[in-house]
């Protein structure tokens, strides 16, 4: 019952941001919903994920969001959406029912359990996958800073005719 | 009742919402805002399928590549949405995709 509640609150809190009017409070309402996933992922067993989920996606994420909000600003936009919301409601619609019909009933083989610890698993079953990450990480580290570097334009200082004057007295002196 | 029907409930609900909020959504920020809500559900699923085949550490590992891929995502797209700010100052994708030149 306590997670029925959790992740009817998941599920308001992501609705609230997208449907917030200021990029600020939708970045709060995505921080509640990465701490609620990260409950959900908790009861599910996935302790170690929960961990990762709540630090990065509720703290990182978050403050990520708020730099770039800080930097761009917050601009207010015509109500007016890309596609009518009936429209898109109804494509949202037909894609969850596909998804409903594709994928239930779960059918998988529970016994099948691996005693491989998610270390294990991690660094040396998908070893491949971490090298992506670090290799990942590298690139968004590089594409960030020559995106958000500014380049130095070299610029020649004028003077005025009366600044010109009054630079030569000094040197005169 | 057991946890893991709920969980495929928020799977679901998660997707919705984040694939309704990028068709609908004009701002850059925003759209950053439904890739997040979406790749969270995508972390839901990937812990899910892995409890429901008996295979939780395969589904956290591949979980937490997820969250690393999603975190550098929002990061650059974050960091495009402030340059595309600067030089155009504007964020409603329908103002830049009428830019010309």
């Amino acid at each position: 019952m306590l997670y029925v509640i959790v992740l009817m609150t998941m599920l308001f809190s992501a609705i609230q941001a997208i449907r917030t009017a200021h990029l600020i409070n939708s970045a709060l309402w995505l921080a509640c919903v990465s701490a609620l996933l990260a409950t959900v992922l908790y009861g599910v067993g996935a302790h170690e994920i929960a961990v990762i989920e709540l630090s990065v996606g509720a703290g990182l994420v978050t403050v990520l969001f708020v730099f770039a909000i800080g930097l761009a600003g917050d601009e207010p936009m015509p109500t007016k959406t890309v596609i009518p919301r009936l429209f898109a409601f109804a494509l949202v619609f037909t894609f969850t029912l596909l998804l409903i019909l594709f994928t239930l009933p779960l059918t998988g083989s529970a016994s099948a359990s691996s005693q491989i610890s998610l270390t294990e698993t991690f660094w040396q079953v998908r070893s491949a996958d971490s090298l992506a990450q670090i290799v990942l990480i590298f690139t968004s580290v590089l594409t960030v800073l020559g995106l958000l570097t500014e380049r130095r334009v070299k610029s020649k200082r004028v003077f005025t005719p009366v600044q010109e004057r009054e630079v030569k007295k000094e040197l005169s002196l | 009742m057991t946890l893991e029907p709920v969980a495929l409930v928020g799977v679901l609900g998660l997707l919705s919402v984040g694939l309704y909020g990028l068709l609908i959504v004009r701002n850059l920020l925003k759209v950053v805002v439904a890739l997040q809500i979406m790749s969270k559900a995508a972390v839901l699923a990937l812990v899910l399928a892995g409890s429901a085949s008996g295979q939780m550490n395969l589904g956290q590992s591949l979980a937490i590549t997820v969250i690393v891929v999603d975190t550098i995502t929002a990061v650059i797209a974050l960091a495009l949405a402030v340059k595309v700010r600067q030089r155009c100052a504007t964020l409603d994708v329908r103002a830049l995709s009428t830019l010309r030149g």
